[in-house]
């Protein structure tokens, strides 16, 4: 089974990278956009076939390593 | 005095600092992070470097090797841990000292020296040295110290920063922050002030011939505090 992970950085962390692009882009003439913000995405395929037992292995996974809580929120996708 | 430097795969601090820490006294020892057992040390080290190629997040696989459990043991009960650079990154990544450490503010990979001011001697790794500013080298592209608000009350109401950056006279103020730190945070302790991790690489100054002396100041003054 295949999940996916989404991390995110939380609201008030700086993050230079986004604000490198969102220059870039501007210059590239995207004008009208606010704000970019640099995530990660994970792809993860598990042994378990239970997609509960799954999503909790995967959010323990996400809080031991995955995410740094301190800066990042992780959103787990639902396996289709 | 004993001591112990960890070496991970893309550690690269590890030699320089064996070299310092012998150069004043200390019977070192390198440990590869796959051991399970750590050395009797009065001191553990976990060098500079680009551990596991800063993979994920700086420090964050380094900090789950097997030698860690060992560290974190040591660390719990009172022993001294320093984390330089990448060690810092680990440090911050095990939870053994607060916050994390981001990208650089300006992107940009930052070498060259800094004078950091020493905020708090009332521990084994500061006290007794003279100077309130020291002069150290960086080398780090993701050294911009971040936690949370509550986090950062914490470490002020514990006096847990160890050192901020400054200009030459001491004055800690933003035009002297070269990486965008809350505070000008350079490192911190853990509430004990057992575990130290900074950015600033002590072991890069310990011979006037290559840098500076500062470095051997606070060697000197470390393994005479552990005594």
């Amino acid at each position: 089974m295949k999940i996916s992970v989404i991390i995110t950085l939380k609201k008030d962390v700086l993050d230079p990278q986004g604000k490198v692009i969102h220059q870039t882009l501007d210059g590239m003439g995207f004008e009208d956009v606010n704000e970019v913000r640099q995530g990660k995405y994970f792809e993860i395929d598990t042994k378990e076939t239970d997609n509960n037992k799954a999503k909790a292995k995967v959010e323990e996974m996400c809080k031991k390593l995955l995410a740094n809580l301190v800066i990042e929120n992780y959103k787990i996708i639902d396996p289709k | 005095m004993k001591s112990s430097v960890i070496t991970f795969p893309g550690s690269n601090c590890d030699r320089d600092m064996d070299v310092a820490l012998k150069k004043f006294g200390f019977k070192n020892k390198m440990v590869w992070h796959a051991d399970t057992e750590l050395p009797k040390s009065d001191l553990v080290v976990l060098p500079g470097g680009f551990s596991y190629g800063d993979y994920l997040r700086c420090g964050s696989m380094a900090s789950k090797s097997k030698i860690m459990q060992s560290v974190i043991n040591f660390a719990n009960s009172g022993g001294m841990v320093m984390g330089i650079c990448n060690g810092f990154q680990i440090l911050v990544e095990t939870g053994l000292v607060p916050g994390v450490l981001l990208r650089n503010k300006y992107l940009e990979f930052i070498c060259k020296n800094v004078f950091v001011k020493i905020n708090d001697k009332k521990n084994k790794y500061f006290k007794n040295v003279d100077n309130q500013v020291l002069e150290f080298h960086i080398a780090h592209n993701e050294g911009n110290y971040f936690c949370t608000n509550d986090q950062l009350k914490e470490i002020e109401d514990n006096n847990q920063i160890a050192i901020n950056y400054c200009n030459e006279n001491g004055k800690i103020e933003d035009q002297f922050n070269p990486n965008g730190s809350i505070k000008n945070i350079a490192g911190i302790f853990n509430k004990e002030k057992n575990v130290l991790g900074m950015m600033p690489h002590p072991e890069r100054m310990i011979d006037t011939s290559l840098s500076g002396e500062d470095g051997s100041l606070f060697f000197k003054n470390l393994i005479n505090n552990l005594k």
